[in-house]
């Protein structure tokens, strides 16, 4: 993975910016020790590591602006972090980089259930969002599985999703407004407590753009109310292609599962050696979450029952008590765990046309077995959001870089049954040289020129999104 | 005023009509939308570039020209029993013009009726778009797959933008199956503050309220919809849940729908002598808003959307002064909004955002100039 050569420039001048840093905020949260800052060399994205030149954690969105604009004087460029869980690199920096941590932005300022709403610091995480309202019965709906620790900048920064998504939405439809500030130090606040934009909706387009266009210091965002209950279904299947079909008759017969959750035979293996949780021994596994009152479940797992029985299920498993659902899920929450037991992995993020699912699990088949590396599925069916696991040996000279051809070709294989490179972890590093895949330059061109309005030196998270070679110039001309 | 519209029949005629031009172009889907500060220009229109391109139901899935009569796109869906989840305002009451409304021009206003509450707007459902930028560029985003976070979301910028940074060619949507059964609960009487009261209660409910508004004729109404067994169930629970705002009637099947559907388009207001607003505001506060302005009031979304028909010529924002949220002028004779921004005005660094987009997408300034301005 290539990463733009540090600016010798600001290398040379590396003690005045600190001293700028440490006269822009606190002193104690300007951390400059490389013994320190090593703890900010990646994120969740480890196999590319590269310690920054200084760390702040600014207090306040006045203190972000007094950064942002010693930055912005001195030419620096800044990598925004939320929590670091970024599996595709967005918070990696590089040596000549300040990382601006929103860690110290993690409080509750208002809670307005009467309008359904609550506006949070940026660097609260997920989780936390939804435990300051669930007492009164509600829920911030996008769950991404790191949710215990993501930051809610992070989320709004890669448009994070989660397994509930089907029915809820991403992050970018649960987003109402935010208070940013600009690489120059400019505070502006896009949106609001209410439902659209007065003009052309900047939210929509700041939502998504990894940390690129300006650091999100604090958030509204939408609530829901918590639904009277949930229970899920586990059905079984002799083949990826059935369970995929079954997936487009349920969605067509108009039920709306807040998840379908899908694994392939792999998968299910590893899953059943580290978590037991009684899987059937078969090829694909689907779970299905339905929400409503005892009744209503009832109503929709019946009807999925009849779905299923016309696609010869060798298994259908419905819960019927609060232990028997964490069983049910207890396999597909571990699952990434257990991959990890199997040895070293890269996890993909590639979405496709659910129609496409039967030929996109054959066809990653055939690729892993020509790359000779195992690959196990888990994924969101509902929306067609894959998450192939290629397993490899980081310890064999030679077996990443396989598995990063194999994660290459995967990801061009979703794009040309109409699909994308990513829907929910983000581009970052990782995806960055694929972009032109799925776009031409005149596309990327289009979404750059977005860039140079919001941050025209290209300083923010500058060497992210785009592949190197079609962001240079403007990189280089910083 | 204007000779015959162009009107190229695929993308690069499109792309070429634009890089032709000299001057300023106004972009026409259906015409029945002529919201925004009067464009003076050459007709440009997307009529031709019309036609489903692909519709997976299983998917859930369309993919449209963005000359696409929104008729058209409405029965192909409604043929597999599914529908856009947003519910798009049919402006031609309210702004008294008539044509046939077009797929695209509902993206160009990111129109979004009653079901914006639950399914969200527009902008929500719209997960792809081909365009042409001022220069005469080609330029997609998005796709068709309803979870994509791969590079910077043009689709929302590019929604509800008004023909102003680019000209839509094609769009593409995730689509929600329709609902078996529908009922809305009417309760009579309340004033404002008990109506947003019961609305709120209502939204914060578990029992999936999908339109909340509140009539000038006083009635609250609220819609549920899904499968029969679930809409009978959740409808009792519901009542039971407001008791203390009043005993709910029922409206039932098309009664329901038509009343809906004038929820959506305004109905309340048409042909009816004044300039008409549409606020956009915290829902709790609404009622303080209306009465600031005096005039009639639907509220709909909960209150977060305030339409409000005053005297001819008021400056509603002088009127209302400093909210959460903002206030545009929908419907004015073209003095007024010559006169009054039909669009918010922005504060300084948001509207340096916007010009500078504004600027690269629309370098030489004819797509339809000055609109939201």
């Amino acid at each position: 993975m290539d990463m733009p050569k540090p600016n010798p420039a600001i290398l040379g001048k590396r003690a005045r910016v600190i001293a700028r840093l440490q006269a822009a905020l606190d002193p104690t949260a300007v951390i400059h020790d490389p013994a320190e800052t090593r703890a900010y060399e990646c994120d969740a994205l480890t196999a590319y590591r590269c310690p920054p030149l200084a760390v702040v954690l600014p207090s306040t969105t006045a203190e972000v602006a007094a950064v942002l604009q010693a930055c912005h004087e001195e030419g620096v460029p800044v990598v925004p972090r939320g929590s670091g869980t970024s599996l595709a690199g967005g918070a990696m920096p590089t040596a000549d980089s300040v990382i601006l941590g929103v860690a110290r932005l993690r409080e509750v300022l208002a809670i307005d259930l009467e309008n359904r709403a609550i506006r949070v610091q940026a660097g609260i995480t997920n989780l936390a969002v939804t435990q300051a309202v669930e007492s009164d019965g509600f829920f911030y709906a996008p769950d991404p599985s790191s949710q215990l620790a993501c930051a809610i900048s992070g989320n709004i920064a890669m448009n994070s999703g989660g397994a509930h998504c089907l029915k809820y939405g991403v992050t970018t439809n649960n987003l109402l407004g935010v208070t940013m500030v600009l690489m120059d130090g400019t505070v502006v606040e896009l949106g609001g407590p209410f439902m659209d934009a007065g003009g052309l909706d900047l939210l929509g387009v700041v939502c998504g753009s990894e940390g690129q266009l300006g650091v999100v210091t604090e958030a509204w965002l939408r609530i829901l109310p918590k639904p009277e209950g949930a229970r899920p279904v586990l059905i079984g299947f002799n083949s990826n292609e059935v369970a995929g079909a079954c997936v487009s008759d349920i969605i067509k017969a108009g039920v709306l599962p807040v998840a379908i959750e899908f694994m392939d035979r792999p998968c299910i293996r590893a899953t059943e050696d580290f978590a037991g949780a009684g899987y059937p021994d078969c090829e694909a596994l689907l779970i299905v979450e339905v929400e409503g009152s005892g009744a209503e479940i009832d109503e929709q797992l019946g009807l999925i029952r009849q779905i299923a029985a016309k696609h010869d299920p060798v298994e259908f498993r419905e819960s019927g008590s609060e232990a028997e659902s964490a069983r049910i899920w207890l396999g597909r929450k571990s699952a990434f765990g257990a991959m990890g037991q199997l040895g070293d992995y890269i996890c993909l993020d590639g979405t496709i046309p659910v129609s496409e699912l039967p030929l996109v699990l054959r066809r990653i088949a055939e690729l892993a077995e020509g790359y000779g590396l195992a690959v196990a599925n888990v994924f969101h069916a509902g929306d067609g959001n894959m998450h192939p696991l290629i397993l490899f040996d980081a310890n064999k000279p030679g077996d990443l870089e396989k598995a990063e051809e194999l994660g290459a070709d995967i990801l061009r294989l979703c794009v040309e049954v109409g699909g994308c490179l990513t829907g929910e972890h983000g581009v970052g590093i990782e995806k960055r040289d694929l972009m032109n895949v799925q776009y031409s330059q005149e596309d990327l061109e289009a979404q750059m020129r977005v860039k140079d309005v919001f941050d025209p030196r290209w300083l923010l998270n500058p060497a992210k999104v785009f592949p190197l070679a079609s962001s240079d110039t403007r990189r280089s001309a910083a | 005023m204007n000779t015959a519209a162009m009107q190229p029949s695929d993308e690069a005629e499109l792309a070429e009509a634009i890089r032709a031009a000299t001057g300023p172009l106004r972009v026409v889907g259906g015409g029945t939308r002529p919201v925004g500060r009067p464009v003076s220009g050459a007709a440009l229109s997307t009529a031709a570039l019309s036609g489903i391109r692909l519709y997976e139901p299983g998917a859930l899935t369309l993919v449209a020209g963005a000359g696409t009569p929104l008729d058209e796109v409405e029965a192909a869906l409604a043929a597999e029993g599914q529908r856009l989840p947003f519910e798009p305002m049919d402006h031609r009451g309210l702004m008294a013009t008539d044509g046939a409304p077009t797929i695209g021009g509902v993206v160009a206003a990111n129109a979004s009726g009653p079901r914006r509450v639950q399914a969200g707007a527009c902008r929500d459902s719209l997960i792809g778009v081909r365009f042409v930028d001022g220069a005469g560029n080609v330029i997609r985003n998005g796709g068709r797959v309803m979870k994509n976070v791969t590079g910077y979301d043009l689709v929302k910028l590019m929604a509800g933008s008004w023909g102003t940074l680019g000209v839509l060619s094609e769009v593409a949507f995730k689509v929600l199956p329709a609902p078996e059964a529908a009922t809305t609960l009417a309760l009579e009487g309340l004033a404002p503050e008990a109506a947003l009261a019961a609305m709120a209660a209502a939204l914060g409910s578990p029992y999936e309220v999908n339109g909340a508004a509140h009539l000038p004729d006083g009635r609250t109404v609220l819609r549920l919809e899904g499968f029969a067994a679930s809409v009978a169930y959740r409808g009792g629970a519901l009542a039971a849940h407001l008791a203390e705002y009043g005993a709910a009637s029922r409206i039932e099947g098309a009664e329901s729908a038509a009343l809906w559907r004038a929820v959506r388009d305004v109905a309340t207001f048409h042909g009816q002598a004044g300039d008409v607003w549409r606020v956009s505001t915290r829902p709790s506060d609404a009622p303080g808003l209306a009465a600031k302005a005096g005039g009639r009031a639907l509220y709909d979304w909960g209150g977060g959307l305030l339409w409000l028909l005053v005297a001819e010529g008021t400056d509603l924002r002088a009127a209302l002064g400093p909210f959460a949220g903002h206030a545009v002028l929908v419907r004015a004779p073209e003095a007024v909004r010559a006169r009054i921004a039909p669009f918010p005005p922005e504060p300084a660094p948001v509207a340096a955002l916007t010009a500078g987009l504004r600027r690269r997408f629309d370098p030489r300034g004819v797509l339809n100039p000055g609109l939201m301005e």
